[in-house]
């Protein structure tokens, strides 16, 4: 918390900055609890709820990363299924290399990373709905590469080798506690870096591009470290759905639907948020079991939610939660608190913490944008 | 004479990607989105020709005489009300509610007519054909989507450039407010776009559904195919649209000359290398990006 006197309003009136108006301390101690308790889950709970949380925790990581593309980045990828094919593929190559699956998924995020480097030289050329379709060929592009390689089983795929050793309950255990880890990772990895100098770039980019370039912003070098990123964090959920999965298929990997999801999931929870895409999930599985018998429906219904919130309520659930009543959990921008500020940010299409140049100025109008 | 052959497989193939891509290309064009359903409402036409054309009495062959001004129809109506929407908020809106709406229609299909091939019969037409050598034989029915590609081109370029609408739609296009304050109403010219758009496209899907077997999840690949013909050619550029979907047949028949398995991976790598030297595309300009 900073105290910044309040030059226009004379010596009384005094602006507080601050992050959030939850102690940071109650944050953590709540995370470190959950943290806890997720992974006591698998002594307590049965394997079948152990099995669903699984794989939230791979939708948490994808949403995490789209979130970080679009939410963030202004980046709307549809080819992050790319990457999470190459992911479950690293590891498969790994495994039949003779490597222990677990012990591959920290490589199968390294060789994602590598891949997206070339990668991002192609893509960053262009811009909105062509950047979109040309990641998509991306995806498409690797997807037929993978194919063509007899070794990882081609077009009807390959059963994950060095897993058979393990007993079925030290198995389960095992993958549930490596996807809870990836995504516990990849969720404080992501929180870590938006709340740096980067994640303040990022904000002033999404805010207003041009004004952030003449300011001195690297926009491009940017772009491209955030799509690196998320293509290592999709590698990560790929490489954990690999070992969650008997039986990798490149039909399955590559899928459009994963993309589908995480766009979805981190609409419906609110883009630009920590929070959006974890609540977004949480509410994506509940539909899910609502309607498992029904087939694709919760994909329609999930769907038609997701085009609704984009075209009424672009902020999504934690939007509005965070509108109404001024509350983050995890904040990554500041806010500036004091009587003359209040009002009149608070209206604006932009409330004041989005910006988070707040900071460095005096004057507290200076905090609305 | 085998190149002579891939060549020619080529350019029909190519044509047909054209005559998809049109409509991407213009709504890119005039409204400055990309329809990510585009892929989508070609199976759509495909799905309504099969289903709902019988109902009217009319033979499978003349079911675009039904379903084209259809589309035109269901192009404008969603123009003005869902996409104008999303084009008020931003672009990116307009790609999430355009990519949200291709799953939901994928998904709709699925459930409604099954994840079964379905195909338009046409009967004895389809395998007619014309034997020019030993080696080579092209279907008519090719050489009618050519024909079809061209012409629908064509008329584009002569509606665009010599009618009043055609006009207001490049108004529109090069500024929609300066169009707006000469008396244009650019919603409705955006809804005209939008209704060609989607006529062109449901041909493309009639073709298609007659030419192949489609699958509720067909969409995905042949919006790759048209984008990749749009980008090649150049974006903005109806002509270029052209021949960048002939040079992506051409160099998906030479992947495919390789091996059957790399037909669409020799159109990406072609797609991705124009993409690294010359990004704007054959016939574009640099700042249409």
């Amino acid at each position: 918390m900073k105290k910044v006197r309040n030059l226009e309003h004379g010596a009384d009136s005094i602006v507080t900055v601050r992050r959030g108006q939850i102690n940071p301390l109650y944050t953590l101690i709540g995370a470190v609890v959950l943290s806890v308790l997720l992974t006591w889950a698998p002594w307590i709970l049965p394997a079948a709820d152990v099995s669903i949380l699984q794989n939230f925790f791979i939708l948490v990581i994808m949403a995490t990363m789209w979130n970080l593309l679009a939410g963030y980045a202004g980046m709307v990828s549809i080819g992050q299924q790319g990457f999470i094919g190459l992911g479950a593929y690293a590891v498969l190559y790994f495994a039949i290399k003779g490597l222990n699956p677990f012990v591959a998924i920290p490589l199968a995020i390294i060789v994602c990373a590598i891949i997206a480097v070339p990668v991002t030289f192609l893509l960053l050329r262009l811009r909105g709905g062509y950047f979109s379709i040309a990641t998509w060929v991306v995806a498409n592009t690797a997807m037929l590469l993978i194919l063509s390689f007899t070794l990882l089983g081609g077009g009807t795929g390959a059963a994950l080798p060095g897993l058979v050793n393990l007993s079925p309950n030290q198995l389960n255990h095992d993958r549930y506690l490596s996807t809870w880890f990836v995504a516990l990772i990849v969720v404080v990895a992501t929180y870590v870096l938006l709340r740096s100098r980067l994640g303040l770039v990022l904000s002033s980019v999404r805010d207003n591009e041009v004004a952030s370039r003449s300011s001195g912003t690297k926009v491009t070098s940017t772009r491209r470290m955030i799509f690196i990123v998320a293509a290592a964090g999709c590698g990560a959920a790929g490489a954990v759905l690999a070992i969650s999965q008997p039986f990798i298929q490149p039909g399955n990997e590559f899928s459009l639907s994963w993309t589908a999801e995480m766009l979805f999931v981190s609409m419906i929870g609110g883009l630009g948020t920590i929070e959006g895409p974890i609540l977004g999930s949480i509410i994506f599985f509940a539909l899910q079991q609502w309607l498992q018998n029904w087939g694709a429906w919760y994909l329609i219904i999930f769907g038609a939610v997701a085009v609704s919130i984009a075209l009424w309520q672009p902020r999504g659930l934690w939007g509005i939660v965070r509108d109404k009543f001024h509350f983050e959990l995890l904040p990554v921008g500041y806010r500036v608190n004091g009587a003359a500020v209040d009002p009149p940010s608070m209206k604006g299409d932009r409330p004041a913490w989005r910006s988070r140049f707040a900071r460095k100025k005096v004057a507290p109008e200076s905090a609305s944008t | 004479m085998i190149w002579v052959n891939t060549v020619i497989e080529g350019v029909l193939v190519g044509s047909f990607y054209a005559l998809f891509a049109c409509g991407l290309s213009l709504m890119f064009g005039v409204m400055k989105i990309i329809n990510l359903a585009h892929g989508d409402m070609a199976v759509v036409a495909g799905y309504t020709a099969i289903f709902l054309v019988p109902k009217f009495h009319v033979a499978p062959v003349w079911s675009f005489v039904v379903v084209v001004p259809l589309f035109a129809l269901v192009g404008y109506i969603v123009q003005r009300t869902l996409l104008q929407k999303a084009i008020d908020r931003d672009p990116f809106t307009t790609l999430l509610v355009t990519f949200g709406l291709s799953v939901i229609i994928e998904n709709l299909l699925l459930e409604i007519y099954t994840a079964n091939g379905q195909s338009i019969d046409i009967g004895i037409l389809i395998s007619k054909s014309w034997q020019v050598s030993s080696t080579l034989t092209i279907s008519y029915f090719s050489l009618v989507v050519l024909a079809v590609a061209v012409a629908v081109l064509l008329s584009l370029q002569l509606f665009l450039s010599h009618t009043g609408t055609g006009r207001q739609i490049r108004a529109v296009s090069d500024d929609r407010e300066a169009a707006q304050l000469c008396g244009t109403n650019y919603r409705h010219i955006f809804g005209i776009a939008s209704a060609i758009a989607f006529a062109t496209v449901a041909l493309a899907g009639i073709a298609y559904g007659i030419s192949t077997e489609f699958f509720p999840s067909s969409g995905g690949g042949n919006l790759l195919f048209a984008f990749e013909a749009v980008v090649i050619g150049g974006i903005g550029s109806l002509w270029g649209t052209l021949i960048g979907g002939v040079l992506l047949g051409v160099s998906q028949q030479l992947g495919a000359h390789f091996s059957p398995a790399y037909q669409v991976l020799g159109g990406n790598i072609f797609f991705l290398a124009v993409l690294a030297v010359r990004p704007q595309g054959l016939f574009g300009k640099r700042t249409e990006m």
